[in-house]
């Protein structure tokens, strides 16, 4: 209060829209607590960049010493991913998590985009009611869950006497176990994608005398192009890092020759990851066959990100369109 | 009403008809059939799975009882259990609640009622929805790298701590996306209303914008969770046993939670690649106990699962009318 003030004219001061200091400070603590919140998010993004591209460093130097960067890259007679031998094949491991990725994607894309179609254009809102936590509750059964079953239904009751492949296991089978794991992660952004198109599209559509699968043929899908393209690539780099699924069903323990069969056992990355930490109980550091698991893990995280930061990009596309 | 419905219905099918020449519109048809068959697919996937699951796990319930949850990890199928595995994902669990939980809400808060857009918030937003699509073994290489070397001290190696705290981190990106999705949906009106009393902006958001938005979190956490109780990738890294593991007795909590550790899911990839020989006197596999050990999982996980469904669901309806 000013002193110049008489008591008997009531006027607002500065010092009456302060407000109470004790909760000014209050509000100032929990601003700094909730960014630090967020900010730890980069931390964990830093931490991971930080391990991964350290370790993959000692590996390539210490490869570099030893036997030379060659190994990444088996010239020999009969190549493939051989760790304990010092033969590193990059191009084995990445070849059988192409080929699990493509199968998978050939299986989750018209599984999934059908049945995002067929939510958002055609079942109505009794039918979606039960559907739709159905197809939450495939996505919410654990990936090792459909490695077991990959190994011990999918594998020899199916694949095998389809394809006639050689034995249970195999990239195939690997491929289309992964495919059905993500088929609901790609059903649900394709649905978003197509629920998000204006339903004013469809009734000029339907105005114009269009069938009802014309409608959803010619203008909801192509509307909603943008989101199911990004449904497709984050499908794709979920299935390259799928472990548990590759590391039970792909067929081959720690080591493998280069396959281009998709029939074939082989080695996909996360599944060559998984049996590197897990074979060898030594300590962690020894021998550069432990630590190509790092290099492993980078190059993965390369792959992935790419097409996440990818899948980012169409999205901000949608986003801007409508 | 079911009477205007079945008039505007069939009202709807004689303009149709009309339009059609009275002609099916079989091609149509043959295409939502199709779309319905890829959503069957996918259904029938599951029910085969989960039927082929819970019969070979039944004999082991019978045979075995509760005995099998309550034994340990042992190399005969008569005496394997999976007690440890229960045991080391719910301290799982609970790192996750008590980690990422605080961490993710605060952060989903700050982003949608905090920040303001400038170029770093614009990068911490680009950075979870990335860090959302690391793969859960690259985790396992910074839990491994991290909590297992450089904290050793502290976590004890190879131990659950390592393993919960690598998984909070897995899970967070999805807690902080799925709370800033639910803070988002809370209409402007109730934050107006608590500025315009005199509220600053974090009791608008205790008394106001999380009560309503509470749901919403409560119901990605759940989802959440439930991930982390199904991961296995990242703890194979991370070390988790899964063979044998002697738990020796009268160890205290602390020694326990920094001893070896395993749990359900690397149970199951464990007992996945066991041989398959019938034990002496069970006459079970390691492939029944697996079935039995799946249940066990798929009950914690569907549970949870379940839970947060129905309650995103009833909190729709209520929001709707």
């Amino acid at each position: 209060m000013q002193p110049s003030l008489s008591p008997r004219s009531p006027m607002l001061t500065v010092g009456d829209f302060r407000g109470n200091p004790r909760r000014m400070r209050r509000e100032r603590t929990m601003r700094v607590l909730l960014f630090g919140a967020a900010a730890t998010s980069i931390v964990v993004s830093a931490l991971i960049i930080g391990t991964l591209f350290t370790e993959a460093w000692q590996f390539l130097r210490e490869l570099s010493d030893t036997i030379g960067l060659g190994a990444l890259i088996d010239s020999g007679e009969a190549p493939g991913w051989y760790p304990r031998q010092g033969r590193f094949d990059i191009p084995t491991i990445v070849i059988g998590t192409l080929i699990v990725s493509m199968v998978s994607v050939a299986v989750s894309a018209p599984l999934g985009l059908g049945a995002a179609v067929y939510l958002s254009e055609y079942a109505g809102p009794r039918a979606r009611k039960w559907l739709k936590p159905m197809l939450e509750v495939l996505a919410g059964i654990p990936s090792v869950v459909f490695g077991f079953f990959a190994l011990r239904v999918l594998g020899p009751d199916l694949i095998q006497p389809l394809f006639g492949t050689t034995q249970p296991t195999s990239l195939l089978v690997t491929g289309v176990a992964i495919g059905i794991l993500v088929t609901p992660l790609m059903a649900s952004i394709s649905e978003d994608a197509l629920s998000s198109v204006p339903s004013l599209l469809r009734e000029a559509s339907v105005g114009l005398g269009a069938r009802k699968s014309t409608t959803t043929l010619k203008v909801v899908l192509p509307a909603a192009v943008s989101g199911i393209v990004a449904a497709l690539i984050i499908s794709v780099s979920r299935a390259i890092g799928e472990t548990m699924v590759a590391a039970l069903a792909s067929g081959r323990l720690g080591s493998a020759p280069r396959e281009l069969d998709p029939r074939e056992p082989g080695l996909p990355m996360t599944s060559a990851m998984a049996q590197l930490a897990q074979g060898s109980d030594q300590l962690v550091g020894i021998g550069p066959a432990f630590q190509s698991l790092f290099f492993v893990g980078a190059v993965l995280f390369v792959m992935t990100l790419a097409l996440n930061i990818l899948a980012d990009r169409v999205v901000a596309r949608v986003r801007n369109k409508y | 009403m079911a009477v205007t419905s079945s008039i505007r219905e069939s009202s709807a099918s004689v303009v149709r008809a009309s339009l059609t020449g009275g002609k099916r519109d079989v091609k149509g048809m043959v295409f939502a059939t199709m779309l319905l068959l890829c959503l069957l697919t996918a259904m029938f996937t599951l029910t085969v799975l989960l039927w082929d699951v819970i019969a070979q796990a039944i004999p082991v319930f019978q045979k075995r009882g509760t005995g099998f949850l309550t034994s340990e990890l042992a190399s005969s199928p008569d005496k394997a259990g999976v007690s440890q595995g229960i045991w080391g994902s719910l301290v799982i669990a609970a790192f996750v609640v008590i980690i990422a939980f605080p961490v993710g809400i605060a952060a989903g808060v700050y982003l949608e009622e905090y920040a303001k857009p400038t170029k770093l918030t614009a990068f911490i937003q680009l950075n979870i929805r990335n860090l959302a699509g690391v793969p859960s073994v690259v985790f396992g290489i910074l839990g491994l790298v991290v909590f297992v070397q450089a904290f050793e001290p502290i976590t004890g190696g190879r131990s659950v701590i390592a393993a919960g705290v690598t998984l909070a981190l897995l899970v967070l990106p999805i807690i902080i996306i799925t709370t800033a999705e639910s803070i988002r949906a809370v209409p402007n009106g109730l934050r107006e209303a608590g500025f315009g009393v005199g509220g600053t902006r974090w009791e608008t958001t205790r008394d106001h914008v999380l009560p309503y938005a509470a749901p919403g979190i409560l119901t990605g956490t759940m989802l959440a969770v439930a991930r982390a109780l199904g991961e296995a990738a990242p703890l194979l890294l991370i070390g988790a046993i899964t063979g044998r593991l002697a738990s020796p007795p009268g160890q205290t909590l602390l020694e326990q939670l920094q001893g070896k550790f395993t749990a359900m899911p690397i149970i199951i990839f464990g007992w996945a690649n066991e041989v398959n020989k019938p034990g002496k006197v069970t006459g079970l596999t390691f492939e029944d106990l697996n079935s039995a050990a799946i249940v066990v999982l798929l009950v914690m996980v569907l549970v949870l699962n379940a839970a947060a469904i129905l309650l995103r669901n009833r909190f729709e309806k209520r929001r709707q009318s």
